[in-house]
């Protein structure tokens, strides 16, 4: 099998595995990296959601081998050591989580529509299709606007 | 058997002739003074949540409390906590209880306990009025040791003593923390005196708004949940399943070549389909795609949704008072299958041996699955543990171990640990779903009264065998109905009531049996029953020329229902005029006494692509343990209204849903959801009531009435809008 090697929340690591398995397989099952949920498999509940290079990306459907040489950041790589992501303080302060089981996708999909937008709009804010079967939603939103405020924007 | 079937549960049911209780009718008087008053109804005897408590009293303080020499508290919860938000809430009442920060308390959900009966059933909305006295008895037992503990040390009155942010306070300034006392207090020859509860009036945390005690590990991404767990060896593994539910295999014609495939272990033939053992998720789903099986037919592979509309048509009983004796509104309902679709799909882990095993999974009726695993496996109950591990949602699919029970069974074939998760398709096409249903519902009038209310429900046959059975069986002498019940119709009744003056009410249940796999969904029967109620309630206030609101107000029985509604009509301007397309509704609902009423604005411009825009919702649920949790409750309750109501449910077809993903099963995305929500919990004003299930109706109606208001087109088939819109998957 061939190897492939990239960074994962800042580690390099090295996976032995079919080019064609997809990316959140090697995080789960062969890196230990559980942030990640599986939710669908088909890049429609967007629960894996992750950044490849600080853009948001949906493992499931991305082969390991696209991964080669490039930084992989999952929910677990997003704070700093004990210092909250910005968007994490916010989904505190807006006790966004139910199950919690969507909200790894959410938070990055959060970060990187901040980082796309520094003031996202309602519309802005639709257009993220993270599903939520808790239906947080609203929550979602309210932090993502207070996650805008507390990142200046 | 660990589960007895429905006819022995029948036949325990019909030994049990003496169904008569003393009922202390509590809560408000009804007040209404016009309407023509409906007699209390069973479930405003004895609603579902109660029999659940009763049922759980003879155990409900074996509870688990421990303090540790570094003060930390644990309490051991026999609940499945699933994003309901229990874990919390009980964590408040030990801090309240014992003075002690809530980061200092730990809740760890308890492994299967059998010794605890029937009181490990999360369900009914049961648990916060399950636990609220015997978790704070708890604490109150463990602070009374404590204070005794710092009264030997120090030599002197535990009396004298108080207790403040985790430390034993004297008079004289001494103090010594919880922890340091821990050992000491455990001594069993200390002279302790009888534990007090904490008025309610001193309450500081309880009703105060607290943030989840778990959120941190949510948004960090450390949470962890089933198929997050580390079990040396346990294998991922998926099953491949037949085209239509129950289907079973004949043969696997392409095993060696599967077994070859790259990354795949093992394989194995079992009553659901083929497992796949394989080193990843990615293989192993794979391996059961290239699987070629030939199988045996399903149990309904000749019903499709027309076929059921027509069963079930046939099977709504009729109505008692003629039409045409006097004026009288008749309407129809139909509501199609709804899938959990918990965001986490099926999962287990299972290691069984030849000797033992050991179940790992998000389970609300750990006791029953722990039985029917033994049974199956051949062992004895102690030689199974069973641990209940946080889920990902649930929304009722939990109180089934489908996929706990599958584990094992892959596990004992395989003579391997596995780690098994359920593919959304098949969560979604051979998980379970909640039953469609018909109803038809006639109200009669006269002199600005309503004089009749007779609804008839039909529903494909809802499973309640988890638990449930047993518990209702054994509860039995306390309905206060009498006759031979079903099951479910006991559920239903226990469940489902007028909150209205219209006069002789009356509301029934009859199922149609289909072998298929449904399961209690959020709120059981009411989000149908009592949302197509709410319709009627409109309809009814259309027909005698009075306003939705000011005709619930004259109507509803007691002035804490009517705060609720008052208060979203105040808030949410009910009224106020909008533009063309977009219109206000209301809606009403009670149960667990507990009640709320919900006030939506939709924008129907575009009729088949309605979309709500703001929700007020107020709810009474008369002790309040933790405000915000509770509304999160009611956000999550009107985001599923949402969904049923306007676009997601499943549709059958020759014995299978067609819908495999959400990208066809339409829960709602933040796309569909309200830019504008305001929801008030009232001030407490008695004991706790039910909570996670409490949302759903009052939205159902609301938003159909809003719907109706805003386009004329009264809505009668639910999801409104429901295409197959989609190209579905193969079978
Ligand atoms: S699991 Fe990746 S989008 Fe659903
Ligand atoms: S919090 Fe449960 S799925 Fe979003």
């Amino acid at each position: 099998m061939p190897n492939y090697t990239f960074s994962v929340n800042g580690k390099t690591v090295t996976v032995d595995a079919p080019a064609d398995l997809p990316l959140l397989w090697a995080l789960r099952d062969k890196l230990g990296v559980k942030g990640p949920k599986y939710g669908c498999g088909i890049n429609v509940c967007k629960a894996c959601t992750s950044h490849i290079n600080g853009k948001a990306v949906n493992p499931c459907v991305v082969p390991v081998a696209d991964a080669q040489g490039k930084e992989v950041t999952t929910i677990e790589g997003l704070a700093d050591g004990d210092i909250l992501h910005p968007v994490q303080q916010a989904w505190l302060e807006q006790d966004v989580a139910q199950c919690g089981y969507c909200q790894p996708g959410q938070i990055m999909a959060a970060v990187a529509l901040l980082k796309r937008t520094k003031k996202p709009t309602d519309a802005d804010i639709d257009a993220i299709e993270n599903v939520c079967r808790c239906g947080t939603y609203f929550r979602v939103r309210k932090a993502i606007k207070r996650a805008a405020e507390l990142m200046g924007g | 058997m660990g589960t007895p079937t429905r006819r022995q549960i029948l036949a325990f049911l019909v030994a049990a002739p003496t169904l008569t209780i003393a009922v202390n009718l509590t809560g408000d008087e009804p007040t209404a003074e016009a309407a023509i008053p409906t007699p209390p109804a069973p479930a405003d005897l004895i609603d579902l949540g109660e029999l659940l408590i009763l049922a759980a009293a003879p155990t409900s303080n074996m509870l688990i409390l421990t303090v540790e020499s570094d003060g930390m508290v644990t309490l051991q919860l026999p609940r499945e906590e699933v994003g309901q938000g229990i874990t919390t809430a009980t964590a408040m009442l030990v801090a309240e209880e014992m003075d002690i920060p809530l980061s200092q308390v730990r809740v760890r959900l308890d492994d299967a306990r059998p010794e605890l009966l029937f009181n490990q059933l999360t369900g009914g909305s049961n648990t916060i009025r399950a636990v609220y006295e015997p978790v704070r008895r708890a604490a109150a037992a463990a602070r009374t040791r404590l204070v005794a503990a710092a009264a030997a040390r120090w030599d002197t009155e535990a009396s004298s003593l108080r207790t403040q942010e985790g430390e034993v306070v004297s008079l004289d300034g001494l103090h010594i923390s919880f922890g340091e006392l821990a050992v000491e207090a455990a001594n069993t020859a200390l002279s302790v005196g009888s534990p007090a509860l904490k008025p309610e009036s001193e309450f500081t945390l309880i009703g105060k708004a607290t943030s989840r005690i778990d959120a941190r590990a949510m948004v960090t991404g450390t949470q962890q949940y089933t198929l997050d767990l580390d079990v040396p060896g346990a294998l991922p593994t998926m099953v491949r399943r037949p085209p239509s539910i129950n289907g079973t295999v004949r043969s696997v014609d392409n095993a060696a070549a599967v077994r070859a495939m790259p990354g795949v272990v093992d394989l194995a033939v079992i009553q659901t389909g083929v497992a796949v053992a394989a080193e990843t998720f990615g293989q192993a789903l794979d391996a059961t795609r290239a699987l070629k099986v030939t199988w045996n037919a399903g149990t309904v592979d000749s019903e499709s949704d027309a076929t059921i509309k027509k069963k079930l048509r046939a099977a709504a009983l009729p109505f008692v008072v003629p039409p045409l004796l006097t004026q009288h509104v008749d309407a129809e309902f139909d509501f199609a299958f709804a899938s959990h679709a918990p965001l986490e799909t099926n999962s287990a882990i299972a290691d069984v041996r030849a000797d033992r095993a050991e179940i790992w999974a998000g389970l609300k009726s750990p006791i029953v699955a722990q039985q029917t695993i033994a049974q199956e496996l051949g062992l004895s109950e102690d030689a199974v543990k069973v641990h209940v591990i946080q889920g990902g949602g649930s929304f009722g699919r939990r109180l089934f171990f489908d996929s706990a029970l599958e584990a094992a069974r892959i596990s004992k074939a395989m003579k391997r640990p596995v780690k098994l998760m359920w593919s959304r398709i098949d969560d979604m096409r051979h998980g379970r779903a909640r039953a469609a249903s018909h109803h038809k519902i006639r109200a009669t009038y006269a002199l600005g009264n309503v004089l009749t209310f007779e609804h008839r429900v039909a529903s494909v046959e809802t499973d309640f065998r988890h638990g449930l059975g047993e518990i209702l069986t054994a509860m039995a002498a306390n309905l206060p109905v009498g006759g031979n019940l079903s099951f479910a119709q006991t559920v239903f009744l226990t469940t489902i009531k007028s909150p209205y003056n219209f006069g002789v009410t009356t509301q029934l249940l009859n199922e149609v049996p289909l072998k298929m796999h449904t399961g209690s969904w959020r709120s059981v029967y009411s989000a149908n029953t009592r949302g197509a109620e709410e319709i009627m309630v409109d309809e009814l206030a259309r027909k005698l020329g009075k306003d939705p609101v000011a005709f619930r107000r004259e109507f509803l029985k007691t002035d804490k229902q009517r705060a609720v509604l008052n208060k979203v009509a105040t808030e949410g301007k009910w009224g106020q005029s909008l533009p063309a397309g977009f219109a206000q509704g209301v809606g009403f609902h009670e149960e667990y006494k507990s009640c709320t009423a919900c006030m939506v604005t939709i924008d129907a411009r575009d009729t088949k692509n309605p979309r709500v825009v703001k929700a007020v919702i107020a709810a009474d649920y008369g002790r309040p343990i933790n405000p915000r949790g509770l509304e999160a409750q009611l956000l999550g309750g009107l985001t599923d209204a949402i969904a049923t109501t306007l676009r997601a449910g499943l549709h059958l077809d020759r014995g299978l849903p067609l819908e495999g993903s959400y990208s066809q099963f339409h829960y709602a995305r933040q796309k569909d959801s309200p830019t504008d929500v305001k929801i008030f919990i009232m001030p407490p004003n008695g004991e706790p009531g039910g909570a996670g299930e409490l949302g759903v109706p009052a939205a159902v109606g609301a938003i159909a009435n809003a719907y109706a208001r805003a386009t004329g087109i009264a809505p009668r088939s639910f999801p409104i809008n429901f295409p197959v819109d989609f190209e579905p998957f193969p079978r």
